[in-house]
């Protein structure tokens, strides 16, 4: 068909123009995720080493929890934080409804299972004595850490990878609590579906290529995260 | 309470320092219909007001139902939408301050051009959606409380049938992507005349019925009520609502064009010209 064609040479001259509203789209996406992922993952790495490391009750119940979680559908968290911010639910005095705060919320919903599923893993595939080795030289409960997450460090470094990759791509919850807002809560995801129902599918192909190209970035490290974690001692 | 102040307190402390600072002036929050944006009036209109007045608008297009009932939450400050007696109701609850006309185009019921259930013999809207259901031809409807959806349960009811089966699709989607899934499956649908124009050239449907009396479409604006919203950006809605009503903001509507033709046309100030 003609208007496929014609549409993909369209996106590619959007994407080598530099066209500003495309690049102010890709800018939210990174801004809101990145800062998703900054916040999302210290507080998941300890929960992880915590799981990992330490014995207590409901540990295996939670260790099934955050795998579940894994699966966790866009729209169910985009459903609870938008019950949760808005002005009716119980966080509504912040206003924080269509905003990228909110977004930012979803975004480290979705994120933490997989950093903690991911850098549980990570944790117990290193050498039980490492910690007990670590103990022996004198380490307390915050050296331990340190040391070991420098031991995990590839499996660590692709949890964040792998859960970037998923928070960048959602659309469910970004849509229902940032509202798709020009200049402001519209990301990659959510312009992509809008341009699919204006119909105008130049921008939102567009769109899409970047997406791609990200995940083939992102896969490409999680690659080279893989390979560094099986070569490690 | 002290746990909720906590809970808000940790998380306004966590996001708060990953947020850059807010601009200056409150943004204006409004939540309008699909048709609004989907035409391309918003974008003609925003940047406009935006200079007149220095307010930036956020704009949330959703169903004109789901706008109203952001409204009637306090999320958002001001609501553009094309349902009269939702909209009365909206005022009448002590949500909404006051109804204020603003424009107003046409809905249009579209269908393949080789028109299997005889539309163009139609007398009226009623009598349309009689052929359709008895020819069982299939149908698109918006499905999702929106202004247009409300109208066209109307209009059901106006032809004494209760649409059902599988001829009748209920899309839940905004009216862009309706009038494009009602071209791929070559069925009806009822539109507004601003988005139709906006995608006329790239489906193949036709205009069958228009006219009727019962096929206006109003748009009004609405700001939410301060009283029972204390934290809404009052000021700002009720800027805009002059805004649109001046004589600028009522020119800039009559000024759309989409292929040519006016898209809407205004309701506030008759214009000179």
């Amino acid at each position: 068909m003609n208007g496929i064609g014609q549409a993909f040479g369209e996106a590619l001259g959007l994407l080598l123009s530099g066209d500003r509203a495309l690049w102010e789209i890709v800018g939210v996406s990174f801004s809101v995720s990145l800062r998703a992922i900054l916040i999302a993952t210290p507080p998941a790495l300890v929960v992880a080493y915590l799981l990992a490391w330490h014995r207590f009750p409901g540990q295996r119940l939670l260790v099934s929890l955050f795998e579940t979680l894994l699966a966790l559908p866009a729209v169910v968290v985009g459903l609870t934080v938008y019950l949760l911010l808005s002005r009716r639910g119980p966080l509504g005095e912040l206003g924080w409804l269509f905003t990228q705060p909110a977004m930012i919320i979803g975004q480290i919903i979705l994120a933490f299972p997989i950093l903690v599923a991911m850098a549980h893993a990570a944790f117990r595939a290193l050498d039980p004595h490492a910690l007990e080795t670590a103990r022996t030289l004198g380490a307390g409960a915050l050296r331990g850490f340190a040391t070991l997450s420098r031991e995990a460090q590839f499996g660590l470094g692709a949890a964040v990878v792998a859960a970037f990759g998923r928070i960048i791509a959602e659309v469910g919850s970004s849509m229902m609590v940032g509202g798709n807002i020009l200049h402001y809560t519209r990301n990659i995801p959510t312009a992509i579906a809008l341009e699919t129902s204006k119909g105008s599918f130049a921008q939102g192909i567009a769109l899409g290529l970047v997406l791609l190209v990200l995940s083939l970035g992102l896969n490409l490290a999680l690659g080279w995260f893989r390979t560094r974690e099986a070569v490690t001692p | 309470m002290i746990h909720r102040a906590l809970s808000v307190f940790l998380l306004s402390a966590l996001i708060g320092l990953c947020v850059p600072a807010a601009s200056a002036a409150a943004p204006l929050r409004l939540a309008t219909t699909t048709s609004t944006q989907n035409s391309g009036l918003l974008d003609h209109l925003l940047p406009a007001f935006h200079q007149a007045t220095g307010i930036e608008v956020h704009v949330i297009a959703v169903g004109t139902g789901r706008a109203l009932r952001l409204g009637a939450a306090g999320d958002v400050d001001v609501v553009l939408v094309h349902a009269p007696d939702a909209e009365a109701r909206f005022v009448a609850s002590g949500d909404g301050t006051r109804r204020y006309p603003v424009m107003k185009n046409a809905f249009l019921l579209l269908g393949p051009p080789r028109d299997p259930a005889g539309l163009r013999q139609a007398t009226d809207a009623a009598d349309a959606l009689r052929r359709i259901a008895a020819a069982r031809a299939p149908f698109v409807s918006r499905g999702d409380d929106s202004g247009t959806h409300k109208k066209e349960k109307s209009l059901w009811q106006a032809a004494g049938i209760q649409p059902g089966g599988p001829w009748y699709v209920e899309a839940g989607q905004g009216m862009g992507k309706v009038l494009q899934m009602a071209d791929e499956l070559g069925a009806y649908t009822l539109t507004d005349r601003g988005t139709w124009l906006a995608y006329r050239d790239r489906i193949g449907l036709v205009p069958l019925v228009s006219g009727d009396p019962r096929l206006d479409n109003p748009y009004a604006i609405i700001p939410v009520n301060p009283r029972r919203h204390p934290h809404v950006n009052y000021p700002a809605a009720m800027a805009f609502v002059k805004w649109l009503r001046s004589p600028e903001g009522q020119g800039r509507i009559a000024d759309y064009r989409l292929h040519g033709e006016q898209a809407f046309t205004p309701t506030a100030v008759r214009l000179a010209r």
